[in-house]
């Protein structure tokens, strides 16, 4: 019981803050409200026996992830006024409809036991030796070895990626070409 | 009343509606990556409930492949804005960012 009260509570908060980082102005309360989205979803991880997860959600992603959005926001400036001229016509509009549009199509599958009735293939969630983490540790080293693998491969990439893109170039850029054109 | 994965479900698909709908909606590049996430947490979400329901541990498993996923795209997408803001001295809005070359 107490588990449904801690699910309509927390989900009810992400729902109402990533509502919020989509309505706000000012993009360092987005940054600020997405932070209160990943701690509700570590909660909910919590609840479902995601222990190790909900530790790295708050991690990675409310540790690192949005401090790297809210640098990056101080380093190019609060920018408060967005335009409302739409470059494609009736984007706005278009887009809340398509939203809706999913939701259904989502919810429609959610409940229906064709689409969700899957069998187990790999490892229990709760028999074997070890917490939550040894299990997960067990099945990322064993059944998931390769794509780790391929993981580092993509966050090498990664980081000599962005290491090229923030490096600063002399080179003319289109700006420049555009005036004195 | 128990809970089960009918709600983290119907949770996930608002979500991920949200940011969907966000990330068409808004026109600050910051905004809409954090629209972004909130897609793939919304999939974090589905992938976690699933791998309860099922009691199969590879759920939560994937979900880290994920969270990398999301922590490359994070760097790299914020390197090229920084990039393409040191260039031009405009707003953050995506519709300046037309021209596709450098």
């Amino acid at each position: 019981m107490s588990e449904v009260v801690i699910f309509f509570i927390m989900a009810s908060i992400a729902l109402c803050a990533a509502l919020g980082v989509v309505l706000a102005r000012n993009p360092v309360h987005s940054a600020l409200l997405l932070v209160t989205v990943l701690i509700s979803i570590a909660v909910l991880f919590i609840i479902q026996d995601a222990q190790l997860l909900a530790a790295v959600q708050v991690i990675v992603y409310a540790g690192a992830i949005v401090v790297l959005f809210l640098f990056v926001i101080m380093l190019l400036g609060v920018d408060e006024k967005e335009s409302l001229t739409e470059p494609v016509k009736a984007q706005r509009p278009v887009a809340i409809v398509l939203g809706l549009v999913v939701l259904a199509e989502v919810l429609f599958l959610a409940g229906h036991q064709w689409a969700t009735g899957a069998q187990q293939s790999r490892g229990s969630l709760q028999v074997g030796d070890g917490g939550n983490v040894e299990r997960v540790a067990r099945s990322l080293f064993t059944d998931f070895l390769w794509p780790f693998e391929v993981t580092a491969v993509l966050l090498v990439a990664a980081v000599i990626g962005s290491v090229v893109l923030a490096r600063r170039s002399n080179k003319p850029t289109i700006d420049d070409e555009v005036e004195t054109s | 009343m128990k809970l089960t994965d009918t709600y983290f479900l119907t949770f996930a698909a608002m979500l991920f509606t949200i940011g969907a709908v966000g990330f068409l909606v808004r026109r600050n590049v910051l905004v809409m990556f954090m629209c972004v996430e909130l897609m793939l947490n919304a999939v974090n979400v589905t992938f976690v409930a699933f791998s309860k329901s099922l009691n199969d541990i590879s759920g939560q498993a994937i979900v880290f492949f994920v969270l990398v996923v999301a922590a490359a795209e994070v760097a790299v997408g914020l390197a090229i804005i920084v990039a393409i803001f040191r260039r031009r001295r405009g707003g953050a809005t995506a519709d300046d960012i037309d021209l596709l070359r450098g």
